[in-house]
């Protein structure tokens, strides 16, 4: 159930989601996005740029992170900003977990905004790729004029 | 190996750089086989009847999609010493939705080049912004993405 911007608070956790992708995951996704770089499937071509093997593309951690946001807000929620910055490889068939904390609400011209921090963990618990969002959510009073600017910081 | 900074007053002139515009028509079958990538089995991606019935009345693309249109980098030479090259990460800002059957242009620029000592040595930094805009002229996202030359 999408949450209305009154339900969340500073501080909330986002419902994790895990990933685990093949090999052949890494393949399709070569296939949709266009990128070919050998990294991402060929191990004789990953081992010699110094890598320990095939790593997952970066953007497919993006997508992983989107994915995490969109479930939460669902779809009557609105993406507006995602980062994402890639902190170490990660490599298939990990069990890679997707998390998020909200970290700031606020009304601004009459949007209902939530930032949240995001990040992946490595099945070793280590934060490989980490990120931020901003979302617009559905009020429960749409009507009421907000104050604005009413901004609550953790 | 070189010596001194790679990022010369010579390379940054190229700061401000434009590429040329790539097109690509956004085809339902390729959004469906990208969220298929990412297993993300959102109705809105793959649902005709579902994503019919949501406020936005059709089916729309997942939020890295745009990674999708074949970047277009502007062209100039940085020649840099350095081979190898990794993603570094990628800010996003949405305006609005990208649709089965729009299209959408892409025109990337060069914003920014840094350099910095890394444990494998010399590492340059390359910030592209790329504006994504529609067949309507809105400008439906941007992306700031980093590269790392190394």
């Amino acid at each position: 159930m999408a949450p209305f911007w009154e339900d969340v608070e500073v501080g909330m956790e986002i419902p994790s989601l895990v990933k685990k992708p093949s090999s052949k995951e890494l393949v399709m996704w070569a296939g949709a996005s266009g990128d070919f770089y050998q990294i991402h499937y060929d191990k004789d071509f990953a081992t010699g740029t110094g890598l320990s093997g095939i790593i997952v593309h970066g953007a497919l951690k993006n997508s992983y992170l989107g994915q995490l946001v969109t479930d939460w807000i669902g779809p009557e929620g609105t993406l507006r900003k995602l980062s994402v910055s890639y902190r170490a490889m990660d490599y298939p068939n990990d069990n890679l977990t997707c998390k998020g904390k909200v970290t700031r609400k606020e009304v601004q011209r009459g949007q209902h905004l939530v930032e949240c921090n995001l990040w992946l963990e490595n099945g070793k618990g280590e934060k490989t790729t980490v990120g931020s969002a901003t979302v617009a959510l559905s009020s429960r009073h749409p009507r009421r004029s907000p104050r604005r600017r009413a901004a609550t910081k953790a | 190996m070189a010596q001194g900074p790679l990022v010369t007053e010579t390379v940054r002139k190229f700061i401000g750089a434009k590429s040329e515009a790539v097109t690509m028509d956004i085809e339902e079958g390729h959004i469906r086989r990208f969220a298929d990538a990412i297993q993300d089995p959102n109705p809105l991606y793959h649902d005709r009847v579902a994503a019919r019935a949501s406020r936005y009345g059709g089916i729309i693309a997942p939020p890295a999609f745009l990674r999708a249109i074949r970047m277009v980098l502007p062209k100039v030479d940085l020649n840099l010493p350095l081979t190898r090259l990794l993603d570094g990460g990628s800010d996003w800002e949405y305006y609005h939705p990208v649709r089965a059957g729009d299209t959408i242009t892409a025109v990337t620029r060069l914003a920014d080049i840094r350099e910095r000592e890394g444990r494998a040595g010399k590492m340059v930094f390359v910030i592209h912004e790329t504006t994504y805009t529609n067949q309507l002229r809105q400008v439906v996202a941007r992306q700031r993405s980093t590269m790392i030359r190394y």
